[in-house]
């Protein structure tokens, strides 16, 4: 009894304990197991060495979901950065209205990606969306057809996920200027230095750790987007939009080859843990030696 | 002083120009929902309905076809209530309590477990879609709305328990430190000390995980069945069923019902929406 009034904390805890050690851990080993076996339609236990990750590597189809990956994660990031930092900066100077801006910039946020996806399906439509539109005010000749050109649809993937995106960085980047302290700024004002040196010189050098969580976040969102494509392209046109997600899933589920699959996961897991684990590390530290 | 007038003026431009960007899409679907499909085939994606019509917001609730079903959303939509209610309950409440323990019960080797759930926080889903398919199918609950709940609560434990430990670690922990001397428990601590102040927190966190649980559409998609898909699943069938003539009105209205929840958790309390987003990005 007594053992139990001082191991209460622990005790509590082990549910949770079990639960990521099983499901996450334990799920996380299997995967990489089974990447290393000949599974196809069912999992097999036997190790078969690198296999499924040369076959990964020789497969067309995996090379333009990895080059779309860059294609999109790369723009995909520095484009939301760069608008939701200028819409920090000029929600930034005294606006009237600023709140109601502010909720109008971040909602997409609240949005299932499928919904997003879906609305801009129906916008970039050829057919009836905003090509038709444009058209309609007397430009006979403007062409939006990106949603079908297969060398262009991957773009309109970053269209989308900078719109739902790119407010939240935005939200990010004004808590980060908020919290810049006002006295040193005031003090610049009073010597005269005009604003745009302030942001350049005193602002944005403060926000560098903001910086590293929009883009840590941003990369995340990038790697794992697969509701998105799903719904906006559904990986098409051919397999000209796949993204690592897509490619895992398509092997997963409908093409039954576990071992693409979970190499395939791996992969992505590699490229997940190249960038967050030195951010995690840095998080981490600081805490312990409290 | 002309010129810094024209400058605010420039200002408020390009932030209304933005604002017109995010809010187009909303436009084109509410609009869109409420146009009659010849309407739609003759006129402007961006122009106004010249007659409205409902007909298609009914459509998408009870008829719509997703795949081989034509019952519109609305089966679906309970699904993600059903789905949705019990799991973000299930997770808020064990993340508390975890969070308490690992800011308040610190003990060896608390570090390390909490750094091994952070990192599962972080992990991409696509890892452990295949062995959770093989362990919900041994555990009889695949392709149901509990083997969801168990999934959507498992892997939501990291955020949850993430956001609890921030706010409790604020707490000295002089308080417990002098509850204990006064006689009382684990759970009594909690119970009279903690669960009071935490209303913000557990705003924050119920918020959070509804969004997540809500919007959701890898497990979905992966892990149920034909009576239990979640409603962004279904919204993803019904836009792309091939039957019949493709009815985008239709399709836009679905597209709003799906996302209203969610709008309307964020209309209401977009201060903690926004508090979620940002405590596991900025280090607080």
């Amino acid at each position: 009894m007594e053992w139990l009034e001082r191991n209460v904390p622990k005790v509590v805890l082990a549910p949770s304990f079990v639960a990521i050690l099983v499901f996450v851990y334990g799920f996380i080993a299997w995967t990489a197991w089974i990447s290393f076996t000949k599974s196809r339609l069912m999992p097999r236990y036997e190790f078969d060495g690198i296999g499924q990750y040369e076959r990964l590597f020789a497969a067309p189809r995996w090379d333009v979901a990895m080059n779309n990956l860059f294609i999109f994660g790369g723009l995909f990031i520095v484009i939301s950065m760069v608008i939701g930092l200028a819409l920090a900066i000029f929600l930034d100077q005294k606006i009237r209205a600023e709140g109601v801006l502010r909720t109008i910039y971040l909602y997409p946020m609240a949005l299932s990606l499928i919904v997003t996806g879906t609305a801009w399906k129906w916008i970039l439509n050829p057919g009836l969306g905003i090509q038709q539109a444009v058209r309609g005010w007397g430009f006979e000749n403007f062409t939006f057809d990106w949603l079908i050109r297969p060398e262009m649809a991957i773009y309109t993937i970053v269209l989308a996920a900078v719109w739902q995106a790119s407010g939240f960085v935005m939200a990010l980047f004004l808590a980060g200027l908020r919290s810049v302290d006002t006295e040193i700024i005031r003090a610049a004002q009073v010597d005269g230095i005009p604003t745009h040196r302030i942001y350049s010189a005193i602002v944005i050098p403060t926000m560098a750790p903001i910086f590293l969580s929009a883009f840590i976040v941003l990369a995340h969102l990038a790697i794992k987007a697969f509701d998105l494509v799903i719904a906006l392209t559904g990986g098409g046109p051919g397999y000209a939009t796949d993204l690592p997600a897509t490619y895992m899933y398509a092997m997963a589920f409908s093409r039954g080859d576990l071992g693409q699959a979970a190499s395939s996961a791996m992969i992505m897991m590699g490229v997940i843990f190249a960038i967050v684990v030195p951010y995690l590390y840095s998080e981490l530290r600081p805490r312990r030696d409290q | 002083m002309t010129s810094n007038t024209l400058l605010r003026w420039g200002l408020y431009g390009i932030l209304i120009l933005f604002a017109a960007f995010y809010l187009m899409p909303l436009f084109v679907m509410l609009t869109t929902s409420l146009k009659s499909l010849e309407e739609i085939r003759t006129g402007s994606l961006l122009a106004l309905p010249r007659e409205l019509t409902f007909a298609p917001w009914a459509e998408a609730w009870s008829t719509a076809c997703a795949g081989t079903q034509c019952e519109g959303l609305r089966p679906f939509f309970w699904n993600s209530v059903l789905m949705a209610v019990p799991a973000v309950l299930l997770s808020t409440i064990i993340g508390a309590l975890n969070g308490y323990v690992f800011a308040q019960w610190r003990f060896r080797g608390a570090n390390l477990f909490f750094a091994a759930i952070l990192f599962g926080c972080f992990i991409p889903f696509q890892v452990v879609l295949l062995p959770m398919a093989q362990m919900l199918g041994l555990m009889g609950l695949a392709g149901t709305i509990p083997g969801l709940i168990f999934v959507h609560v498992i892997y939501g434990l990291g955020f949850t328990t993430l956001f609890f430990r921030n706010y409790y670690v604020t707490i000295p922990q002089e308080l417990v430190r002098a509850a204990k001397v006064d006689g009382a428990g684990f759970f009594r601590i909690f119970w009279s000390i903690f669960l009071p102040i935490s209303l913000p927190i557990i705003t924050v966190s119920v918020i959070w995980q509804f969004t997540q649980i809500w919007n959701d559409f890898l497990f979905g998609v992966s892990f149920s069945g034909p009576g239990s898909q979640p409603v962004t699943v279904a919204l993803n069938n019904i836009v792309n069923s091939t039957t019949g003539v493709k009815a985008y009105n239709v399709d836009m209205a679905a597209a709003i019902i799906a996302a209203l929840p969610t709008l309307l958790v964020y209309v209401v309390a977009g201060k903690y929406f926004i508090r979620g987003l940002t405590a596991g990005s900025v280090k607080g």
